[in-house]
């Protein structure tokens, strides 16, 4: 008799992509971003990784074995949650701080939604924003060696007080802020990796920098270099690169992106103009993340020759 | 309203390509099954025993929507039984021990067509199906009012990896494809014909577009290289820029489909009266040593087609009927070749092996791919809680099948698999809603 043929449904090849290579290629992307980092701010920088992205592996392991979930360490969303929120903190934050923020990120926003694709909100995202609101010490953003760190302000406390950083700097990130939000180069490096391997589109990125770059551009005054400035400060890059993207938490269509990260452009400015904390990338995406169900209902694919 | 379909890029694996076309004549046996198309199965008009030559009817068509039957080999009927087809059914089909000679039946001479109902009619008596895939009676498609038919689609997208046998129909064939237009533009009158051939096929398209320089408004139309080209909705828009809505045909929109053999078919029956009986078929897959493009009696088991094409380089894993993303997996190589049969693909263990299935990350690719802009993740979440009103409004029925969906899915989710049962859930539920109302 023949061998046994294999019986099932079409289609019976694949793209070949998987939630680990896209995962995977998102820790690609944030490697310039993280050697950065460490040459910016010092060897702790390291140390703050280690920890944020053990923290989350060993929390996600530690969850899926208690709720006797399958086990979902291996697809790498935990370890980029974990490096996500670590790019996200100063150098000089205390070790515990990281271990509680990464415990938030994965337990509380992530794993008791659900896991992986049923979160609400990006994780990493919300850990910096509870570890912002709970911890005093967050604020005080990490500075380069060499730098006045007593002193010193943020280059968006610098832009507000009529003092603009030079744009070589901003561009470099050698100024103050966390590990791996000051060096527009390198994420943008990471940005271009992500697009060319196609694991996000610019709409959201492009969007989200382009509105905050035009906004600024009007408040300040019709002032373009300072409006660069502000764009290439804080947390905005890596923001809309990194944060903005998660699939889970923003639309899926080009028009629902579009609307995603225009929105989350201007929450960003009104906070940063108005509000009363100098940076609201972290704010502006969190409540993008809110609103998005109702952005993909409204951005919904036409359905060709459909009734509707 | 101007639409972009979207799709997804496969790979090509045309491997067949460029190689000559060989005719398989030494055929020992043919099995054909009396279900070779889309209704009610033919009728058997042998019996055990009989002499049949190639062409002669051995089942005629039993019913409006059914298609005869004609024997492929000469030699004599030996058994009538019953075969599994890939539907899941059990039909009749009637086995023909060949006598080795392939002795054409001497009935058999080019009918004589003086108006509609006469092609018509030849064409029911071709047993031409929809050669694409589907099985589609053809003269059903051409039995409508004339008026209402404004446009011909001939489908040469072949937009599925390995297969080039419509490729080599649109090269070798030109000869019958332009008879049975000429014949068809008699008795119809189509305002177009459009000929959708994907950018790739280079050759196909030359000779495609020098037949239709020699006639009156016939044009091709080159369709850009994203899977799925040939789908019915996605050709008629991009070659007629016409929608068909959900649950209408393409007549409703004014149009005919037909896949371009089926039409060299219908040509080659106008012009000498031989029946569908031989398709060619694309050999190919990791797990053939000899891939090439292959005249088949209708009827071989596939095991004789592998056979003929030097064998197996390994024991295949997965052997389908038609390309790999929407064909057909066969569970023995006793299956014979049917009508509809454009390509026998014989998959590796490693070819074959698709990604584990994770859960779902929401990254939309589904939605972003899907030619006709559904949302697959959602329909699946919909078809979970058998909720039928979302499925219905999350318009399911528009989905073609083509698979997109899933071969993108980085999670591999089974993602068009559950919306073929969610449309089945539909269907079964307007049969019980119509029969509740008598």
């Amino acid at each position: 008799m023949d061998k046994m043929l294999k019986l099932s449904s079409s289609p019976h090849i694949h793209c070949g992509a998987s939630t680990t290579s896209v995962m995977r290629d998102v820790i690609i992307a944030l490697i310039p971003a993280s050697i950065a980092g460490t040459l910016i701010f010092g060897l702790r920088s390291l140390l703050v990784i280690a920890v944020c992205v053990a923290t989350c592996v060993l929390s996600e392991l530690l969850f899926n074995i208690i709720a006797k979930k399958d086990m979902t360490i291996k697809d790498l969303s935990a370890a980029v949650t974990g490096l996500l929120l670590a790019l996200n903190l100063p150098a000089n934050i205390p070790v515990w701080q990281c271990v509680v923020g990464s415990l938030f990120a994965i337990v509380i926003v992530k794993s008791l939604f659900g896991g992986i694709g049923r979160n609400l909100v990006n994780p990493a995202i919300t850990a910096r924003v509870f570890m912002l609101v709970s911890f005093g010490n967050m604020a005080k953003q990490a500075f380069p060696k060499g730098v006045d760190t007593v002193s010193g302000a943020t280059p968006l406390e610098q832009i507000a007080n009529d003092n603009t950083p030079k744009l070589l700097d901003l561009f470099l990130g050698t100024t103050g802020g966390a590990i791996g939000e000051t060096c527009a180069a390198a994420l943008i490096i990471g940005f271009i990796y992500l697009l060319v391997r196609r694991v996000i589109t610019w709409h959201i990125p492009v969007a989200f920098v382009g509105s905050v770059f035009v906004l600024s551009y009007f408040l300040e005054g019709f002032d373009a270099f300072k409006a660069l400035a502000l764009i290439l400060s804080g947390g905005l890059m890596i923001g809309a690169v990194f944060m903005a993207t998660d699939y889970v938490t923003s639309p899926s269509t080009s028009s629902g992106k579009i609307v995603f990260g225009i929105g989350a452009g201007i929450l960003t400015v009104l906070i940063r103009h108005f509000g009363s904390y100098p940076e609201g990338v972290s704010f502006a995406i969190l409540l993008m993340n809110i609103l998005n169900p109702y952005i993909e209902k409204f951005t919904a694919r036409k359905v060709f020759g459909g009734t509707k | 309203m101007s639409f972009f379909l979207h799709g997804v890029h496969v790979p090509h694996r045309k491997n067949t390509k460029d190689k000559p076309c060989v005719r398989m004549t030494d055929v020992k046996s043919v099995t054909i099954p009396m279900v070779m198309h889309i209704g009610a199965p033919a009728q058997p008009v042998v019996k055990v025993g009989d002499e049949v030559k190639v062409g002669s009817l051995i089942a005629e068509s039993a019913g409006y929507v059914s298609s005869a039957i004609h024997a492929s080999v000469s030699g004599k009927v030996t058994k009538i039984s019953e075969m599994l087809i890939s539907t899941g059914k059990k039909v009749p089909a009637v086995t023909i021990e060949s006598d080795g000679n392939m002795t054409p039946c001497e009935d058999l001479k080019a009918p004589v067509i003086k108006n509609r109902e006469d092609l018509v009619e030849a064409i029911k008596k071709s047993g031409v199906v929809g050669l694409g895939g589907a099985g589609f009676p053809t003269h059903v498609k051409f039995n409508v009012d004339p008026a209402k038919a404004e446009d011909l689609v001939i489908n040469g997208a072949e937009c599925e990896p390995y297969i080039t046998s419509d490729s080599y129909t649109m090269t070798e064939r030109v000869g019958d494809i332009e008879f049975a237009l000429r014949e068809i533009q008699k008795h119809f009158s189509f305002k177009r014909i459009i000929i959708g051939i994907e950018s790739n096929k280079k050759k196909p398209i030359a000779a495609m577009k020098d037949m239709a320089n020699r006639m009156e408004n016939v044009t091709v139309k080159v369709l850009p290289q994203i899977y799925p080209q040939g789908g019915e909705k996605v050709l008629v828009y991009h070659t007629t820029r016409k929608v068909i809505p959900t649950g209408k045909l393409p007549i409703d929109v004014g149009c005919i489909v037909c896949n371009c053999t089926t039409i060299a078919a219908i040509g080659t029956y106008l012009k000498t009266g031989m029946p569908l009986v031989e398709k060619c078929v694309t050999v190919d897959g990791g797990a053939v040593n000899c891939p090439q493009n292959v005249l088949v009696p209708i009827g071989t088991a596939l095991s004789d087609v592998f056979e003929f094409c030097s064998g197996f380089k390994t024991a295949p894993e997965k052997v389908l009927y038609g390309g790999p993303m929407m064909g057909i997996t066969v569970p023995d190589l006793s299956a014979p070749v049917i009508k509809n049969t454009n390509a026998v693909i014989a998959l590796t263990e490693k070819e074959a092996k698709l990604p584990e299935t994770a859960a779902c990350i929401r990254c939309g690719r589904c939605t972003n791919v899907c030619p006709v802009g559904l949302a697959p993740a959602h329909i699946m979440a919909a078809y979970k809680k058998r909720d039928s009103e979302l499925l219905k409004k999350l318009s399911v029925d528009t989905c073609m099948l083509c698979g997109c969906c899933s071969f993108s899915c980085p999670a591999n989710r089974p993602l068009v698999q559950t919306n073929t049962l969610s449309k089945q859930l539909l269907r079964e539920e307007r049969e019980k809603e119509a029969s509740k109302n008598g």
